[in-house]
């Protein structure tokens, strides 16, 4: 996998949002790359900033109050951050597609599906009414939704979540994506109807060789998909590595507590749950320490004093984390 | 867990709950939406009964029905002997004392205009007689017993955190020491890493006060870890009942087993090994049930008779009850 060239390289992006009680340090510098036909997963918990640094490379954020600070994103040549609207546009459903946790909201719940399935295509692509409504009935063929043609009539309120979804995941695939962004796509559903999504993801993986960046707080879904993962807290990536080297060799306190703190579904049955004290960041305060200190097992003097930065500690296994005991 | 001596403390039998469908300005009842079709099952003294199901299997409507929070279309539920769906309100309002419940999010089950403290010392307002100052050095104990600082008595809900918010919740729950508490979802609302430290923490008081849980979830992971036994519930109807052992390593009813294959495991070795079943289509919805077993429609092992004939609902081996045709 590491021969393959990069599709979208993250430099360095800070966004921060200003509200009534100060500034929030969401997002606090945080690089990455993204290869082609790679899933990378990016795992964190609320408030770690996943969702927001994907959004902040489309500039997909109400700004103000957010505000990026810096970084740049090169995708096909072009940063994507300095990109005017009309540039965006082009890339947003185009090559760039997204999809969001919530498909009830992000659906509009007076149009047919048709016809939103239809705009992307005509905008982007320049495809005639008829040939667009085709497109459509197609693409939600190809997510699994049966009598494709005829739902195209129908409005987001007449499909159940799981269908919406899938709807979701069509519309974003609507005109070839090179990149896919999914923030949380199977977090509002039940587990069944999670399972059936992640099926179809990857088998449309597979068909159409897009890059995915699977943002998610569940470990287990990114287990069984990622070929890499991301460990976001605190608006950092903390960890980043393998889907498997990351998963049996942990380096980071914080990732090595969350794979501890989970049950399992095999195995024995532990007597007691391993846990994680304390309470998450407060992302008020200036980053200027480790964000885990306060929680971790570990802290040494130098934690509370400096920031630890994003190094390699193995073959493509980056960990930001003074203590290391080897 | 502590008390192994076979007592049921809680009895549900035949509970239905169908919430009427009206149309018109008279209300026409033109159908029913059969939230909880059936259900029967004991929690002994001491244990930790695991109920899950799917978003709108029923089983948040199970547990408020069996606290009379909303009364029951049919069946009877017997607390310590006593059926509670024969008692008036006063009757019912005592006996409330003993049960208590824990609600799924605690943004939403605290009230934003009340202190910690007068929200822990509501229910103690209610049923005794304490002067202010036992009140309040029972609120105290009560912050310390889940974890708290005891100086927080006059703070607001907004000022915590959820997992914060929800060790509140605990406290309020437990303020009259109840017997039985019915957690609805508990961790639902919560992060990963907040999620442990409020199980360790419902465990530890289930130790020391020798409480009785009803677990609400859909969190197979988590159930497996807090149960002593496990309900698995569909469309209205338990499917099937065992010991979280037998439950989670020998599932008999397709639906538990197609539920416990799409579960993600947080291991990519194993999870690249593993058979999935999945199922196709939607679950449908509960004012139009499937005639027969409600899960033909998806099951993938359904035959002629499962459309036909409800299953009935029977001990295949000790304690392991399943309602299948196929078993």
């Amino acid at each position: 996998m590491s021969n393959q060239s990069t599709i979208l390289q993250v430099e360095n992006i800070s966004t921060r949002f200003h509200t009534q009680d100060g500034l929030v340090h969401a997002v606090n510098g945080i690089s990455f790359e993204l290869k082609k036909g790679e899933l990378l997963g990016v795992v964190g918990e609320s408030g770690s900033g996943k969702s927001v640094t994907m959004m902040s490379l489309l500039k997909l954020l109400p700004m103000p109050p957010a505000e990026i600070v810096s970084g740049t994103a090169s995708f096909e040549g072009q940063d994507l951050i300095q990109l005017d609207l009309d540039e965006l546009r082009k890339v947003r459903g185009g090559k760039i597609g997204f999809i969001f946790q919530d498909p009830m909201t992000s659906l509009n719940p007076v149009l047919k599906i048709g016809y939103q399935l239809a705009e992307p295509l005509r905008e982007h692509m320049g495809m005639s009414r008829k040939k667009a409504r085709q497109r459509s009935a197609e693409l939600l063929d190809l997510v699994g939704i049966p009598m494709a043609e005829n739902r195209l009539n129908d409005f987001p309120h007449q499909f159940s979540g799981g269908m919406r979804q899938r709807v979701m995941i069509a519309m974003a695939l609507a005109c070839d994506p090179k990149v896919l962004i999914a923030d949380e796509p199977t977090t509002a559903l039940d587990v069944t109807i999670q399972a059936q999504i992640i099926d179809i993801v990857k088998k449309l993986r597979k068909e159409l060789g897009m890059a995915i960046i699977w943002i998610t707080h569940d470990l287990g879904v990114v287990a069984g998909i990622a070929d890499r993962v991301a460990v976001m807290y605190g608006g950092y990536i903390v960890e980043e590595g393998p889907v498997e080297e990351l998963y049996s060799n942990p380096k980071h306190p914080y990732t090595q507590g969350l794979l501890k703190t989970l049950p399992n579904l095999e195995g024995e049955r532990a007597a007691r749950l391993e846990s994680i004290e304390g309470q998450p960041p407060n992302l008020h305060k200036k980053p200027t320490s480790c964000p885990f200190a306060p929680r971790c097992t570990h802290t040494m003097d130098r934690c509370r004093r400096e920031n630890p930065v994003l190094i390699k500690r193995k073959e493509n296994h980056k960990v930001a984390c003074w203590w290391n005991p080897e | 867990m502590t008390n192994k001596n076979n007592k049921a403390l809680l009895k549900v039998d035949g509970l239905v709950k169908h919430f009427p469908i009206t149309r018109g300005i008279f209300r026409r009842e033109v159908g029913s939406i059969n939230a909880v079709d059936g259900i029967s099952f004991e929690i002994q003294e001491g244990e930790t009964l695991g109920l899950v199901g799917e978003s709108g299997c029923g089983k948040s409507t199970a547990g408020r029905v069996i606290l009379q929070l909303i009364p029951a279309t049919a069946g009877n539920v017997f607390f310590k002997g006593r059926d509670l769906t024969s008692l008036n309100m006063e009757e019912l309002r005592k006996q409330r004392q003993q049960m208590q419940m824990i609600f799924q999010d605690p943004q939403d089950s605290l009230n934003p205009r009340m202190t910690v403290g007068s929200i822990i010392s509501e229910p103690i307002l209610e049923h005794k007689n304490f002067q202010a100052k036992e009140r309040r050095e029972l609120v105290e104990q009560l912050l310390i017993s889940v974890g708290m600082n005891p100086r927080f008595t006059n703070r607001y809900p907004h000022e915590f955190s959820g997992g914060q918010r929800q060790r509140i919740g605990i406290a309020r729950a437990l303020a009259l020491s109840p017997d039985f508490i019915i957690c609805d979802e508990p961790i639902a609302a919560l992060d990963v890493s907040i999620q442990a430290q409020v199980i360790n923490l419902l465990e530890d008081l289930q130790e020391k006060y020798g409480l009785t849980y009803l677990f609400i979830s859909h969190d197979l992971s988590m159930i497996r870890h807090i149960a002593n036994r496990v309900a698995v519930m569909y469309l209205g109807r338990i499917v099937e009942l065992a010991s979280s052992q037998v439950l989670y390593s020998t599932p008999l009813h397709p639906y538990t087993q197609a539920l416990l294959s799409a579960v993600p495991m947080h291991d990519p070795k194993m999870e690249r090994k593993r058979k999935r079943t999945i199922l196709v289509g939607d679950v449908p919805s509960p004012a139009d049930p499937p005639s027969g077993c409600h899960f033909s429609t998806r099951c993938p092992r359904a035959e002629d008779r499962c459309f036909k004939d409800s299953p009935e609902w029977r001990e295949v081996s000790q304690g392991h009850q399943v309602a299948c045709h196929l078993v």
